[in-house]
């Protein structure tokens, strides 16, 4: 087990952008009967979400919060030393969308710009990547931005998965300033689980053919989908949940010599209420302190963790506050941090 | 918990008010089995008795005794 530690470094601003467009879950009824939806909407606890339209993407999203963040906060681009865009969804297979948005943002061409492609628990791998390269003197400024249209991803005739998922942006400014304490990162994967979330045709072990855009019926109860769409199996993803995620909270608190009540806030990758509910219950957390977004916004995968820092936080992040966040999904991923915040910056979030 | 206890526990689970379930029973022949009801069991399974089923492992238990036996290892 291992845990990686930070000082002086940390997000000092905040944005968020989504698609206008709401999905009222229990009207999503073309392909199953509303008694049945309302069924699994209940189940899942998603209510509303955003789906972004055929045009818009993840990186457009990423501009848009990207955009208010700078203006919000007054940033002078020729700061920004650092461009990581986070998503699962980019704009093309290459080059890296982080490149596409540097040149988007005006940024200057001694920016650094990757891309880093993980999936839930991403925003929170990302921040320890920026963090290690910030901690350093030289970099003045760094951007996250973290996208996902998930929308896209999944098949609407598959109800393990047809109400869960949502599309979102946001963009996160991290500086290096004393007035930072310690930060402390636990980063974990587990590969044999591959299977359990995974998109099996499109990439280049199983590339795209006619054969593998064909819709099917995959299984007993009739769900409907190709193999290039994203596929869950839920059961599994919530046994394998409850068995790593409160056992890694746990030893990343006693590591960094943490109660579980010393926190202001308890930020959860929103997956779905049934997994959300479930987890902090089995933490005995108090859950006044657990914000959650996950009913008007869905599973937005990696963004859903800071986008409700964005929707929940604002006007709450005066002062110094110590947040900790813990997110888990496809790969198998799972990750918690420790974060100290200081006057954290949140803008209004922005409709696209 | 003895097997009547767990009979009234699993009736609350998977939401059966209106007749009696017996140990012999093949819960996946109920109308309430579905997806969801799969769900509700394995969260059932954690909270009360900590124990972590993956769907594989699952798929090998049938009547309502077999899942009793689970809780009882």
């Amino acid at each position: 087990m291992s845990f990686i530690t930070y000082n002086g470094v940390g997000i000092t601003a905040l944005s968020a952008a989504v698609p206008k467009r709401v999905i009222n879950n229990y009207e999503y009824t073309e392909f199953f009967p509303a008694d049945e939806v309302r069924e699994v909407v209940d189940k899942i606890g998603v209510f509303e979400r955003r789906f972004a339209d055929a045009e818009t993407c993840s990186s457009d999203l990423c501009y848009a919060a990207a955009e208010k963040l700078i203006i919000d906060n007054d940033i002078d681009r020729s700061e920004i030393d650092l461009l990581v865009f986070i998503s699962q969804t980019p704009d093309y297979r290459m080059p890296a969308t982080s490149i596409i948005l540097q040149h988007r943002l005006g940024l200057p061409n001694s920016t650094i710009a990757f891309d880093i492609n993980l999936g839930c628990s991403a925003f929170i791998y990302g921040m320890s990547v920026v963090y290690a390269m910030m901690e350093n003197s030289g970099l003045r400024k760094a951007l996250i931005l973290d996208g996902e249209t998930r929308s896209r991803v999944y098949s609407a005739k598959d109800r393990r998965t047809a109400f869960i998922f949502g599309d979102a942006g946001v963009a996160a400014l991290v500086e290096r300033d004393n007035k930072f304490g310690e930060s402390t990162f636990s980063l974990n994967s587990d590969g044999s689980r591959e299977n359990l979330i995974k998109i099996n045709a499109g990439g280049y072990r199983n590339p795209s053919t006619p054969e593998t855009l064909k819709e099917k019926v995959v299984d007993e109860y009739g769900n409907i989908r190709s193999d290039e769409h994203g596929y869950m199996n839920g059961g599994d993803v919530f046994t394998f949940v409850n068995r790593e995620v409160p056992r890694d909270i746990k030893n990343t608190l006693e590591y960094s010599k943490r109660d579980k009540d010393s926190f202001d806030y308890i930020i959860f990758h929103q997956a779905n209420n049934f997994i959300n509910s479930h987890v902090a219950k089995k933490l005995k957390l108090d859950t006044s302190k657990i914000p959650s977004t996950i009913e008007k916004f869905g599973n937005t995968s990696s963004v859903s963790v800071p986008l409700t820092i964005v929707s929940e936080l604002k006007d709450k992040m005066a002062g110094e506050k110590s947040l900790l966040m813990s997110a888990f999904g496809v790969g198998m991923t799972w990750a918690t941090a420790v974060v100290p915040f200081v006057d954290l910056q949140i803008s209004d979030i922005v409709e696209v | 918990m003895d097997m009547n206890e767990f009979i009234e526990k699993i009736k609350e689970v998977l939401e059966i008010e209106d007749r009696e379930v017996n140990e012999s029973d093949l819960f996946r022949d109920y109308d309430e089995w579905d997806s969801l009801a799969y769900l509700s069991v394995i969260a059932f399974l954690d909270e009360e008795y900590e124990i972590q089923m993956e769907e594989a492992e699952f798929n090998t238990l049938k009547t309502i005794e077999d899942l009793y036996n689970v809780t009882k290892k």
